[in-house]
């Protein structure tokens, strides 16, 4: 299969958060908050509005399907313009910035005067009902040969908290997103070129970390398939599979049109009643439900319940579709008699929908409007599976495989946002933008200069705590212990559940100022890095390990350890001195440095010998 | 160079590379484009090359159904937007004004009422005049002889609540005028235009009977609220709920999307009064806020007015050197009322002794009144009487629910 694989055309489209101070459009702080620190919350309807050509977008029609009333919570954090209730601040020009320093690392041209968009967005994440964009540049390259066709400054959406209830903390942050050409082959290809781009992004400094801070959205088709674009992956390392599960649906959705052609498939456009058969029916759905219609898909049996992408099958994008229209699911006949519903019901259902052996039918339930609608969808998405695969927007489940989501947005759901004036990128200013060094760079120097190995010098060039690293090592800290205190003692405690994100740059830097002048021991620093994530100010941990292990007592430990040892110590002699060592660290617990153990360790050897 | 027109499309040459776009407009020196992307750019104009101007057909929209059977209600439109259109293709959005064309952006409103349309101005409403207030005041009394049962007046949020208190005036009405613009720009999905209209025709076929703001009363889109025409202020810059009823609860309010209507029992009920129009008013008269140290030479602006409002300090104060211009002013024939900056609350000369000496030089108390309500009404009054005794009767006697014999608690 692997060497028959089709050829494949994928893009990808990143979104990043910058580190700005503040938002993209107002003044307020870029900071996620709690849900349950919120100060406030109103609600609000969002309206498709008309275009000039008497259409409305077919995304947002599809938003309207479903009239909703979306709910704000707003924060100490946030203020009006996020509220849509104030005309917004011009364009942060920090943002700006950061943004030509990353298309600077494309090769990229910028725009000479950037005018930001409205993009009509309504549902629901954005408290306008558009999502406020801007053209940057334009034209970059990768180094395997891709482009990089755009990249835009634009505001994040607000944070869904359920359904139709939205967080404002995270609507307004300045995002990047950076679109490739579709040049991209293979799975694999996709994967590494995310990779990349994210590396690139990190080596400004100036984007943030963690989850939820970059999605990645892909973009394929395969010959003779549609153009899907799958949203939001925020796994780099689930990207290859998602690509390879979208292949295999497209192919699977192919082969299906083919055997429904060769079938003489058809959709009909009748929904017929059934209610009636379902009066005392075990299917408690069925059974509540105030109407039940039945869809009968001619020359179906069989393909509805066929599998298209693990956990998938066609009926799975059948059921999304009516499920736009508010209802659970969709029942159908390749998986009945099951779920409660009989055996005879199911063959009085066959009878009244008219369904031959070969015909599948499809039952929805609801309200009688509800039912009516999901009905309709069926019809509608049965049809298209007759002519292969429809062009949509798709959502990632948790294991790599697709929900349909939205259809793609058609091209024409722009126009200007007049508060905000253009910002013109002067050539002086654009040619003065340095580029950062890339992480894959920094990792080679650090190799080179500091004698790291390569995957230590990977690990300190793409962690979070870079920047505290190469500031201490400016600052004559040695490399090795820097990397320790910085790099890797975090990503230790991590593991064992200590919160280090509380723990700031300034801190390793206190941590590391205390070892230099002898406060506290090397030993010390995973309980110094603990007390600081738990809330201790870097002062107060740091004074409440230094010596408290007098000379004295030192002696008197050492003493003890050697007495309860005596045969061993006479029979290895000074020997004896790495394997006291540990046991000696352990007793007085990094409060005193290895150096002075070992001194007095020796000392005591020694005496005793 | 190249005439290039809004739609034009064009190729671009930069970065190396070469692309189809729309030409938009003129910024700064620069040429605005459409990338088929939908973004704007600007460019230089030595990039760009004509290729061809595309035919558009206008668009074949489907006319909208009104109902034979539900209330006529007339929208007059001043130049507010309550309706608007983009052209994704240029960006452009334009204000719709036309029955069809509202209709045709807020549907709902066909199940409200059957309309008719007129737009007597296209204006900011920051240049509002007394010669468009009286446009307006015969247009709607117009509609009111014709016999609708409603009147809904779009308008910009500005300056709407000077028009609202001047048709309270000029108008007398047996069925609802109502006052409604946007907040946030109509071609917004979140725009407050579509819930204040179907508000607005909501109250226009209710029981009132008077000139009414129907605007948000909150943040949220949960409900309107129905303010009189001569109390009501807007009291914020951007918010959707900014008018608010001062020194009055509303009259009323719409909840949403329901759109029930809940009168106060203060609301003026429909058919109480005959449609009368008196539409003359005196464009000289001044509207001063005094401010701590503010020269009395600017008093001399005003010779030759018949009117002058003040917006004094607190219970309605302006310096000492302000009482012998003010004296002189009156003693020429000018009108002069003081109302306060505090906007609640009333005015009271008699506690201090410059209000004494206000009084004293022929000041008139504007009471509970609000600084630009006084304004309009003493446009109003000296518009229908000379006489300086008449003008005193009727810029105290209470009109329109302008003015409050009783300061009541809790507000």
């Amino acid at each position: 299969m692997d060497s028959e694989a089709p050829p494949l055309m994928a893009g990808l489209e990143i979104h990043q958060q910058l580190d700005t101070c503040e938002k993209l459009f107002c003044h307020c702080p870029t900071r996620l908050r709690e849900v349950k620190e919120r100060n406030g919350e109103f609600t609000r309807f969002l309206r498709a509005t008309e275009s000039e050509m008497g259409e409305i977008d077919r995304a947002a029609l599809e938003e309207m399907r479903t009239i909703r009333r979306f709910t704000y919570y707003t924060y100490d954090t946030t203020c009006l313009v996020e509220d849509d209730e104030e005309p917004p601040a011009p364009l942060n020009q920090e943002a700006v910035a950061i943004c030509l320093t990353i298309a600077r690392c494309f090769g990229m041209h910028p725009v000479e005067q950037v005018h930001t968009m409205r993009k009509i967005v309504i549902d629901g994440s954005n408290t306008c009902g558009f999502q406020r964009t801007a053209l940057v540049a334009m034209g970059g390259s990768l180094p395997g040969g891709a482009r990089i066709e755009t990249i835009c400054l634009e505001e994040d959406a607000a944070q869904r908290v359920t359904d139709q209830v939205f967080s404002l903390d995270r609507l307004g942050i300045p995002l990047v997103e950076i679109t490739t050409g579709p040049d991209l082959r293979t799975p694999e290809e996709v994967q590494e070129v995310a990779e990349y781009i994210g590396m690139v992004l990190r080596s400004t400094g100036k984007v943030k970390r963690g989850k939820g801070t970059i999605r990645q959205d892909i973009n394929i088709s395969i010959p003779g398939g549609a153009r899907v674009e799958i949203k939001g992956v925020q796994e780099l390392e689930l990207i290859a599979e998602v690509v390879r599960r979208e292949m295999e649906r497209q192919e699977n959705l192919i082969a299906i049109r083919d055997e429904l052609k060769g079938r003489g498939a058809c959709v009909d456009e009748d929904q017929i009643d059934v209610t009636s058969i379902f009066k005392g029916t075990k299917s408690s759905i069925l059974e509540k439900a105030k109407m039940v219609l039945a869809v009968r898909l001619k020359g179906f049996s069989g393909f509805v319940g066929k599998e298209i992408q693990p956990g998938r099958r066609l009926g799975s994008e059948l059921a999304d579709y009516a499920k736009r229209c508010g209802v659970g699911g969709i029942f159908h006949t390749d998986e009945l008699p099951a779920y409660g519903i009989a055996a005879e019901e199911v063959q009085s259902v066959r009878e009244k929908a008219m369904a031959g052996d070969d015909d599948a039918v499809v039952l929805v339930a609801g309200s009688a409007e509800k039912a009516r609608c999901a009905a309709k969808q069926v019809i509608r998405r049965a049809g298209m599976a007759l002519a292969g695969v429809p062009e949509e927007t798709r959502r990632m489940l948790e294991d790599g495989s697709t929900a349909y989501m939205r259809p793609l947005p058609g091209a024409a759901r722009m126009y200007p946002e007049t508060d905000i004036f253009p910002v013109s990128v002067e050539k002086a200013f654009w040619e003065g933008i340095p580029v950062p060094e890339l992480l894959i760079g920094k990792a080679k120097r650090f190799e080179q200069e500091f004698g790291l190995d390569p995957p230590a010098a990977y690990q300190a060039a793409t962690s979070e705590n870079l920047p505290a690293f190469e500031e201490a090592i400016r600052e004559g800290v040695k490399p090795t212990l820097a990397f320790r205190v910085i790099i890797t003692a975090p990503v230790e405690l991590a593991r064992k559940g200590v919160d280090v994100g509380k723990v700031s740059q300034a801190d390793y830097l206190a941590i590391l100022s205390a070892i230099e002048r002898g406060r506290v021991a090397k030993e010390a620093v995973p309980d110094l890095i603990t007390a600081i994530a738990g809330g201790t100010p870097p002062d107060q941990a740091v004074a409440s390990l230094v010596t408290p292990v007098s000379n004295d007592e030192l002696t008197r430990i050492i003493r003890k350890i050697i007495g309860e040892r005596k045969e061993f110590v006479a029979q290895k002699g000074m020997g004896a001195l790495g394997p006291l060592m540990g046991l000696v660290m352990q007793e007085v617990r990094g409060k005193v440095d290895g150096k002075l153990v070992s001194e007095a360790l020796r000392r005591e050897l020694e005496r005793s010998a | 160079m190249t005439e290039y027109r809004s739609g034009d499309l064009v190729r671009c040459t930069g970065g190396g590379r070469e692309y189809a776009a729309t030409y938009i407009t003129e910024r700064d020196g620069k040429a605005v484009v459409k990338l088929d992307s939908g973004y704007n750019i600007g460019v230089p104009f030595e990039t760009l090359s004509w290729e061809g101007r595309p035919e558009i057909e206008p668009p074949g929209l489907a006319r909208p159904f009104q109902r034979e059977d539900l209330p006529e209600l007339a929208i007059i439109s001043t130049g507010g937007t309550i309706a608007s259109r983009v052209d994704y293709r240029t960006g452009a959005v334009t204000s719709q004004f036309s029955a069809e064309d509202i209709l045709r952006a807020i549907p709902d409103l066909a199940s409200i009422g059957r309309f008719r349309t007129e737009q007597i101005s296209s204006i900011l409403s920051e240049n509002m005049t007394r010669r468009i207030w009286q446009d307006l005041a015969r247009a709607i009394f117009h509609d009111l002889k014709s016999g609708v049962a409603g009147v809904i007046v779009t308008h910009g949020t500005d300056t709407m609540a000077y028009s609202a208190a001047a048709i309270s005036f000029m108008v007398e009405t047996p069925v609802p005028v109502i006052f409604v613009g946007s907040q946030r720009s109509a071609d917004r999905p979140s725009s407050d235009n579509a819930m204040n209209a179907l508000c607005a025709a909501s109250a226009a076929v209710s029981p009132l009977g008077e000139v009414a703001v129907v605007m948000h009363a909150t943040t949220s889109d949960d409900r309107c609220a129905i303010h009189r025409g001569t109390r009501v202020r807007k009291m914020h810059t951007s918010r959707r709920d900014a008018f608010q009823s001062m020194g009055m609860p509303p009259i009323g309010r719409v909840d949403y999307p329901d759109l029930s209507v809940t009168l106060s029992g203060e609301a003026v009920a429909r058919g109480e009064r005959e449609p009368v129009l008196r539409e003359k008013m005196e464009e000289r008269c001044g509207l001063v806020s005094f401010h701590p140290g503010m020269d009395p030479l600017v008093l001399e602006a005003y010779r030759g007015y018949r009117g002058l409002v003040l917006a004094g300090t607190g219970l309605g104060h302006v310096s000492t050197p302000w009482v012998k211009g003010l004296a002189e002013l009156a003693r020429d024939g000018v009108s002069v009322v003081m109302t306060s900056q505090c906007l609640h609350g009333r005015v009271c000369d008699r506690v201090y002794d410059t209000g004494r000496d206000l009084l004293a030089a022929g000041v008139m108390e504007g009471e509970d009144m609000l600084p630009e309500v006084a304004l309009v009404k003493l446009m109003w009054v000296l518009g229908q009487a000379d006489d300086d005794r008449e003008v005193r009767a009727l810029m105290g006697e209470n009109l329109r629910g302008e003015t409050r014999g009783r300061s009541t608690h809790g507000l």
